[in-house]
């Protein structure tokens, strides 16, 4: 490590003002920064720091999103050889042909958006911000393995430029870059990111399937009921709740699994990274709107058991991973109660009242982002009143 | 005993270095100076010039703002340097001691008979009005002010603080005469803060004050906290605050009529080879406490050390040197420890076994007794404010802190005052500090705050 260290002890002075590569200044950085954690000492204030900074902080997360990444990646395969009758495939088939489909649409979402990044970072003279490395892991995480690798690229590009740089970039963003991307592909490229095509790896392109396999997802089949009249809804592959649990149905690559998300929700509220009680409300709002719609009983979407729905489609994702980012969530414990619960609430509400868009978790959290400020507002108005309140009790 | 306040929030660091409870007697410092900067809002003009002959107790500069507010020398000897920065600032008053410890001379009367009239003007005179702490913003009281209260904090929690209790250890009566002395100036009561550990100490024993008892990690120990417990500041009130050794500075004062600023300081910190306590003079050279007792650097070590006047949390670095080099007038504690000017190859990857953290993703939480060795490295880069919720943990006031703090970065008056500007001092969020994943500076930006409050207030 000597031998590294002195290396970029030597060329430093190169990237450094009024050196040969100056303009590349903030990429250096970024990556001698990445390699040794660097020899600044504090000025002013605590002479002593606490370890903790944000490279670590996003290490958190990633290492929690593995855990549904890996198991996406084998549910890719497993979904693909389901769909053409291979029941003999091994777990580790499965899962190199998932991770084979699974690693290009990572590559592309790491290079166009930290190249974006890098830019940015360049153009300010700011140091490269680390909020990347993990938006660049959902985004792919939330995708449909169908997806194309251009559409992936736009979409990407989209939400760093429009969600995150336009505002200042990490910490200042408003809304979740990951699920803007997302919400980019849905409005400009729908095709690509809903039906029951686009889940099952191939199947887009007219992959030989064997007889009953739809790829529809929980969801769907659910919609599907509801628009032609049924009584009950007819789950395809005759999958059951411990299937959705462990995550064996189609779906967005990461998304499937709430085993695997459960394991990551473990990790960021030990770790602190994650605020429990923005999942602990989301999962409430979920089973609140679901419970009540239970008991109108109207139609079969409102007939699905409350529980259900946190075990399909993308609000345990949403829950776990998207509305915890906590620059985009709200900032107060009372706030955080208040945003995780209407998450929950309407991302139910959406699935069951409009079942022509069956995914209401995104649309639920872009929409809460957006109140956030306004929660927090009256939440820290509280304080203040007791402040003035205070004040006007003793004078 | 009355009521325990209980605080739950806070965090208590243990580090390498506390001091054992020893007592060393300093010899004579090679000089002893007041730095303007140890005080807020002050500009200095002189009363001296280099050469003089001064006693303890004799003028040195009064304050621009605040001309009756006189700085005394804490010792008699030789006017031998004033210090000058930038713009003929000046940076620091030298006396060279003679060694005879002689003092000017103040009227004494039973404490009974004192006025508040008398008590200002000896204090004044004396150069002791620069222990009153006025409070918001943490100035030197205010001359025609008389304060809601009075609040003096009898605990230490910051992270190696020395023991108040054994620094006061024969102080016992000064104390006494002190709180006698500080109701005069008050028409409301003087608070004292212990913890619920000091029944057998010196601070047990004082029924002359309205005590308290507090409880819990740091920041139980700032008075500022205290007083958000007791009886929070609002718009418009003003309190004022007196550090310990202060109350029995003023106590010797009005008991002998001599001015004896000597004070006992802890000597803490990794690099202290046997840390523990000595008995000084307030303004001393730092380094006359240092020298010989620091770890020796062998040869091939390229470590430097921070000598820092006060905790490592909140105190303020010295340079070894006769220009800025002396013992703060608030301070109670000098710490040195390494510093961290070195890489670490993938740092923020490795399990670091040996460094402590907050967060769960160290494994710090596993060994809650362990002491560490911290050294001034940042631990990062600065970042915009990402992380929430963690800061609340660490300050047990009703204040949204990541608020107030992005208030004061926006300069928004209005807003910091709702906030509650009024309440806090850069310490308070020194634990705010420490624990930033993105390594914001909040201590200096609640000093620019509150810079900004004066200004407009005036």
């Amino acid at each position: 490590m000597k031998g590294l260290r002195n290396y970029l002890n030597k060329i430093k002075p190169n990237f450094e003002k009024g050196g040969k590569y100056a303009r590349f200044g903030a990429t250096f950085e970024a990556f001698e920064s990445f390699l040794f954690v660097p020899d600044t000492v504090t000025k002013k204030g605590a002479h002593i720091r606490d370890d903790m900074d944000l490279k670590r902080t996003m290490t958190v997360v990633i290492i929690a999103l593995l855990p549904a990444l890996l198991f996406g990646m084998f549910n890719v395969g497993y979904q693909h050889n389901l769909a053409i009758g291979n029941a003999e495939a091994t777990v580790m088939q499965n899962f190199w042909f998932g991770f084979l489909k699974v690693l290009p649409i990572i590559v592309v979402s790491y290079v166009v958006g930290l190249g974006i990044e890098f830019i940015f970072a360049q153009i300010r003279g700011h140091e490269v911000n680390e909020g990347f490395l993990v938006s660049g892991m959902l985004i792919p995480m939330i995708m449909p393995v169908n997806c194309p690798l251009w559409i992936v690229a736009v979409a990407t590009a989209f939400a760093v430029i429009v969600g995150k740089e336009m505002f200042g970039g990490t910490g200042m963003n408003i809304f979740n870059p990951a699920l803007l991307a997302r919400a980019f592909i849905f409005f400009a490229y729908p095709t690509s990111i809903s039906g029951n095509e686009v889940w099952v790896a191939g199947l887009k392109n007219g992959l030989q399937t064997i007889d009953g396999y739809s790829g529809a997802t929980p969801l769907s089949d659910a919609a599907a009921a509801m628009s032609s009249g049924a009584q009950s809804i007819d789950w395809s592959m005759s999958t059951t709740p411990i299937d959705w649990f462990y995550g064996l149905i189609p779906g967005s690559i990461g998304e499937t699994s709430t085993l695997a998300i459960l394991i990551g929700a473990v990790i960021l509220i030990w770790t602190g990274v994650g605020s429990w009680r923005i999942m602990v409300s989301c999962v409430a709002g979920g089973l609140a709107m679901g419970g009540l719609f239970n008991l109108i009983g109207a139609n079969v979407l409102m007939d699905i058991p409350a529980w259900y729905h946190l075990i399909i489609g993308g609000f345990a994702f949403g829950t776990v991973f998207m509305a915890t980012d906590p620059v985009t969530a709200a900032q107060t414990n009372r706030g955080k109660w208040i945003y995780g619960f209407l998450i929950g609430l309407l991302a139910v509400l959406t699935r069951v009242v409009n079942p022509g868009y069956p995914e209401g978790m995104m649309l639920a959290i872009l929409f809460m982002n957006a109140m956030v400020p306004l929660i927090d507002y009256y939440v820290v108005q509280g304080n203040v009143k007791r402040r003035l309140k205070r004040a006007k009790a003793n004078a | 005993m009355s009521k325990v306040i209980k605080l739950r929030k806070g965090l208590d660091i243990n580090l390498v270095g506390a001091a054992e409870r020893v007592l060393t007697k300093c010899p004579a410092a090679a000089s002893y100076a007041l730095v303007p900067d140890h005080y807020r809002g002050v500009t200095p003009k002189l009363l001296v010039k280099v050469g003089d002959k001064v006693k303890a107790g004799s003028p040195l500069f009064f304050s621009k703002e605040n001309p009756e507010v006189l700085f005394t020398s804490p010792v008699s000897g030789e006017v031998s340097a004033v210090n000058r920065g930038d713009k003929r600032k000046i940076l620091s008053v030298v006396v060279t001691p003679d060694g005879q410890n002689q003092s000017e001379n103040f009227d004494v009367c039973p404490l009974a008979e004192l006025t508040r009239d008398r008590v200002k003007e000896t204090m004044l005179r004396a150069g002791f009005w620069p222990m009153l702490i006025q409070r918001p913003f943490g100035i030197i009281a205010k001359t025609d002010a008389t304060p809601k209260a009075i609040f003096i904090s009898g605990l230490d929690t910051a992270p190696l603080a020395p023991d108040l209790n054994f620094l006061v250890q024969d102080q016992g009566e000064h104390i006494i005469a002190g709180l006698e002395v500080l109701k005069k100036l008050t028409d409301g009561k003087v608070h004292l803060t212990v913890g619920t550990d000091t029944t057998a100490g010196v601070l047990s024993r004082i029924k002359q004050a309205e005590v308290h008892h507090i409880e819990g990690p740091h920041p139980a120990g700032n008075v500022g906290v205290q007083i958000a417990q007791i009886d929070p500041i609002n718009k418009g009130d003003v309190v004022w605050t007196v550090e310990l050794q202060h109350v029995a500075m003023i106590g010797r004062l009005f008991q002998t009529g001599a001015v004896d600023m000597s004070k006992v300081v802890a000597l803490t910190g990794s690099e202290v080879v046997k840390p523990h306590y000595f008995k000084v003079v307030s303004g001393a050279l730092i380094t006359s406490i240092t020298d010989g007792n620091l770890r020796p650097k062998t040869p091939r070590e390229e470590r430097g050390v921070r000598v820092i006047s006060g905790n490592p949390l909140t105190g303020l670095k010295v340079e070894p040197n006769e220009v800025e080099g002396y013992l703060g007038f608030y301070h109670n504690q000098i710490t040195v420890i390494p510093e961290g000017n070195k890489y670490e190859f993938l740092g923020w990857a490795m399990p670091r076994l040996n460094k402590f953290s907050v967060s769960h993703s160290y494994f710090s939480w596993l060994t809650p007794k362990k002491k560490y060795n911290l050294d001034t490295n940042l631990n990062g880069g600065p970042r915009a404010f990402v992380q929430t919720g963690i800061y609340d943990k660490v300050l047990p006031m009703n204040i949204y802190p990541l608020y107030l703090i992005k208030a004061i970065m926006a300069g928004d008056i209005d807003k910091m005052e709702n906030l509650g500007i009024y309440e806090i001092l850069e310490e308070d969020v020194a634990l705010c500090e420490f624990i930033d994943p993105s390594k914001n500076e909040w201590q200096a930006t609640v000093s620019q705050g509150i810079e900004l409050m004066i200004k407009e207030l005036n």
